[in-house]
């Protein structure tokens, strides 16, 4: 690791408990580079996550962080940025505690348009408890729920936080490390709700079941069916099947959360 | 297609936290050169440190942070 992002780990806690060839790793490395191109003090930073493997990476950076109940990480981040506008709040959610626990909590943060944002690590499965469908596993996958595959739709959660309001929406992959950092920056900088999806790869409970056997299958998956939302836009690829769209997937401007209430209270005091 | 002479990039030698490695193998098949490898106990070896490019692919997908790619002056 570079020696300049270190020092923003909790080093102690390391080797993380993540499975080999987990990509939490990965994504947790990219947030570290961020941090450091974002280069905040280390005081004016709070990070908050949920539960589920991915939401121990709050546990694995030295800043003030919080590892909170199962799908609640956004309502504790709305908290911490409503008692302190200053802070730059950074919240850490898996795809299962984003869209199916939290589901409420992730379309009323976009809806409100509140200035934090959310890095969602999505393995496409609850990884923790043994490989569970969650809302964002795709048609036909299985897991241990889903043993004939899954017969369900799965969400797309950057065009749902799209729809529900969020001012920047992007998605990244952890074969695709540089643009997921800077998403992350840009995120970090746009002020009101961003939504970063992090698609990241779970060899154990997701790729051994659905014919990627090693870290390096679901890569090559990753970089396969990764496409850039640039092409697409130009007309020069479409998305076929399994395919999903990378880069910068929307941004608009609108009224932000705190500077509206902070608008309130000053208009109350008159 | 022009071939690339590698030999005008600057080298880079790797330092490795072998403490960290869990031997996913995730660096040893991104690796362009294919200079990486694992050994008997399953953790990283750098075989042929003279023909790295540092590229730094490996220290970006490695999720365990056991890679540093330092580049020479």
């Amino acid at each position: 690791m570079p020696s300049d992002i270190i020092r923003y780990f909790r080093q102690e806690t390391l080797p993380h408990i993540w499975c080999p060839g987990c990509g939490n790793g990965i994504v947790l490395r990219d947030f570290a580079v961020a941090l450091e191109k974002l280069n905040y003090p280390r005081k004016e930073v709070a990070i908050v996550s949920g539960i589920g493997c991915s939401s121990r990476a709050a546990g694995y950076l030295d800043f003030d962080t919080v590892h909170t109940t199962h799908g609640r990480a956004l309502p504790f981040a709305t908290g911490i940025k409503m008692a302190n506008p200053e802070l730059k709040v950074f919240v850490i959610m898996g795809d299962g505690d984003a869209s199916s626990i939290g589901g409420n909590h992730l379309i009323h943060a976009c809806r409100r348009n509140i200035d934090l944002t959310a890095i969602i690590f999505n393995n496409y499965i609850y990884g923790m408890t043994g490989g569970q469908f969650s809302p964002l596993t795709p048609r036909n996958k299985r897991a241990t729920t889903a043993p004939y595959g899954m017969i369900e739709q799965s969400f797309d959660i950057c065009r749902l936080a799209e729809a529900a309001g969020a001012t920047y929406v992007g998605r990244a992959t952890t074969y695709h490390n540089q643009l997921l950092t800077r998403l992350i920056v840009e995120g970090s900088k746009n002020p009101g709700f961003s939504l970063v999806e992090a698609v990241t790869h779970c060899p154990t409970s997701y790729g051994r079941r659905n014919d990627l056997k090693t870290p390096t299958d679901m890569v090559r998956w990753q970089k396969e069916n990764a496409v850039w939302i640039e092409k697409i836009r130009d007309g020069s690829a479409s998305l076929k099947e399994e395919q999903f769209a990378i880069g910068v997937l929307h941004r608009h401007n609108a009224p932000e959360f705190t500077a509206e209430y902070l608008e309130v209270i000053k208009r109350a005091r008159k | 297609m022009a071939k690339v002479d590698i030999d005008k990039y600057p080298k880079a030698s790797l330092d490795i936290n072998i403490r960290w490695c869990k031997g996913c193998n995730l660096c040893v098949t991104i690796c362009p050169k294919g200079i990486l490898s694992l050994d008997e106990l399953g953790k990283i070896t750098v075989d042929k440190p003279e023909e790295c490019i540092g590229c730094g692919l490996c220290e970006g997908t490695c999720p365990d942070f056991a890679i540093k790619v330092v580049k020479d002056a």
